[in-house]
């Protein structure tokens, strides 16, 4: 298991160099959205309409904040489930969007985009929104509005604590990490 | 009999959901410092400790521990002896609820209707339980309960045959289909007995005792003890990355039930198991 620094965009090349397991600290740009943002953007493209961000190598943050307090940035900031933007996360990736933070399970057609368009699953630790809310330095509301808490953000991360789940190739640490801790208790 | 405002009943569940959203109880705390000295591995021991610095710059800092401050479940124990004046009692539960969600800046989760959706903006209506009790006091419990681990629940309508094994079993199972979602290490509440509806709210009550408490029955005790055990044997981990400790705790809520019929639900929890109290 390693830790490094990776800086946005997650190009390609980048994001097939990153592998399950690994501990990332990462920088950069990022966009956030959950359920009804997902379904929206999905609609949009299925109109032929551009989303309302370049979803080249773009890393998308499965995130609906509490408001900010006067002074702050953004309100406490965990990952959601992510198996609920399974529907649509493939489409996102035929578009380009490569990067995606959240935590549970993924559904294999996520999976196999994933390994065809060289994605990459990032999972950030749920229910330590108070603690990741610290690593956002900028905040800018981009669209949906109406929909609140779920509206589309565009956000910048200094140094996010986050660990590869799967990776390109697949590789899922959920798997992984628990068949390494019961072989290792049988020693 | 005691008079008790309906305005004194939404200014303590006004505080109550923000005071249970910025700080845990400090019996998860405990549970969470003592399985991260439990935790051989470097991922389980990391995540328990982020999680720890989590609940501490909460606390500190007086914001949500997590972005999903949930449905507020609201308990209301009303002593007989109490009349309530000067409003509506449902009016008044949903009017603190609207408050603490507006003034604690916690976010706004509830839908209006559960099929064609759209945000009701005020994170109203409270879940609301009301039970008559002796005395002439109103304990109000507020427990803001979060829906990724909401999701992983179960109830199931066991044959009286299936017996205690069939209870052990499907702990496990709901345990093991949940595994990374509910945000683990969980907290599991057990409702076993009653009817279909009671015991799922025996298992949301259940999330609501002390971790450091047993089921006063010994049997029950025993089982929660075996069961947790069992749990954290699964492999499952802090967060689903492997580790010692899928579960922080686990409680069970018993009823009598029919002859024909054992319905056990299952309400998972997770790190943040939230609830405050305060009596009247």
């Amino acid at each position: 298991m390693t830790e490094r620094r990776v800086t946005l965009p997650l190009t390609e090349d980048l994001a097939r160099s990153l592998h399950a397991g690994d501990r990332v600290l990462l920088t950069g740009t990022i966009y956030t959205s959950r359920d009804a943002g997902h379904k929206r953007m999905c609609e949009t493209l299925a109109k032929g309409e551009p989303l309302p961000f370049d979803p080249a190598d773009a890393t998308i943050y499965y995130v609906g904040p509490t408001p900010a307090k006067p002074g702050q940035v953004i309100g406490s900031a965990g990952p959601t489930t992510s198996g609920r933007m399974d529907a649509y996360a493939p489409t996102l990736m035929k578009v380009g969007a490569r990067g995606m933070i959240g935590k549970g399970e993924r559904l294999p057609e996520v999976v196999e985009a994933m390994k065809k368009y060289g994605g990459v699953y990032f999972g950030a630790i749920g229910g330590a929104g108070a603690l990741l809310a610290k690593c956002i330095k900028k905040c800018e509301l981009i669209a949906y509005e109406d929909l609140g808490a779920e509206a589309l953000r565009k956000l910048y991360v200094e140094d996010m604590p986050l660990v590869v789940i799967i990776d390109s190739v697949g590789t899922n640490l959920y798997k992984e990490g628990r068949a390494a801790y019961l072989e290792n208790r049988k020693k | 009999m005691r008079e008790i405002k309906a305005s004194q009943i939404t200014e303590v569940i006004e505080r109550l959901c923000i005071e249970a959203n910025e700080h845990l109880p400090e019996d998860v705390k405990e549970a969470l410092r003592t399985c991260r000295d439990c935790e051989d591995g470097e991922i389980a021991r990391g995540v328990l400790s982020d999680i720890i610095e989590n609940y501490e710059i909460a606390d500190r800092e007086c914001v949500p521990v997590c972005q999903d401050t949930g449905m507020a479940c609201v308990f209301l124990e009303i002593g007989q002896d109490v009349h309530i004046t000067g409003g509506d009692l449902s009016e008044a539960v949903d009017e603190g609820v609207r408050r603490g969600y507006d003034k604690g800046y916690l976010r706004k989760s509830v839908v209006k209707d559960p099929v064609r959706r759209g945000n009701t903006g005020d994170n109203t209506p409270a879940m609301l339980y009301t039970e008559i009790v002796p005395g002439e006091q109103i304990r109000v419990t507020v427990g803001p309960k979060g829906f990724g681990s909401e999701n992983m629940s179960a109830i199931r309508m066991f044959k009286p045959s299936a017996g205690l094994q069939g209870i052990k079993d499907f702990i496990l199972e709901t345990v093991e289909t949940a595994g990374p979602n509910p945000c683990p290490p969980m907290v599991v509440g057990v409702g076993i007995g009653g009817t279909f509806d009671k015991a799922a709210l025996l298992a949301k009550k259940a999330l609501m005792r002390p971790l450091s408490s047993s089921n006063e029955v010994p049997f029950y005790a025993d089982l929660e003890r075996e069961m947790l055990e069992k749990i954290n044997k699964l492999g499952i981990g802090p967060q689903g990355f492997g580790g010692r400790t899928t579960a922080i705790g686990l409680n069970i809520e018993t009823l009598p039930t029919h002859i024909a019929g054992m319905p056990c639900a299952i309400n998972i929890s997770c790190h943040v198991t939230r609830h405050k109290t305060e009596v009247i």
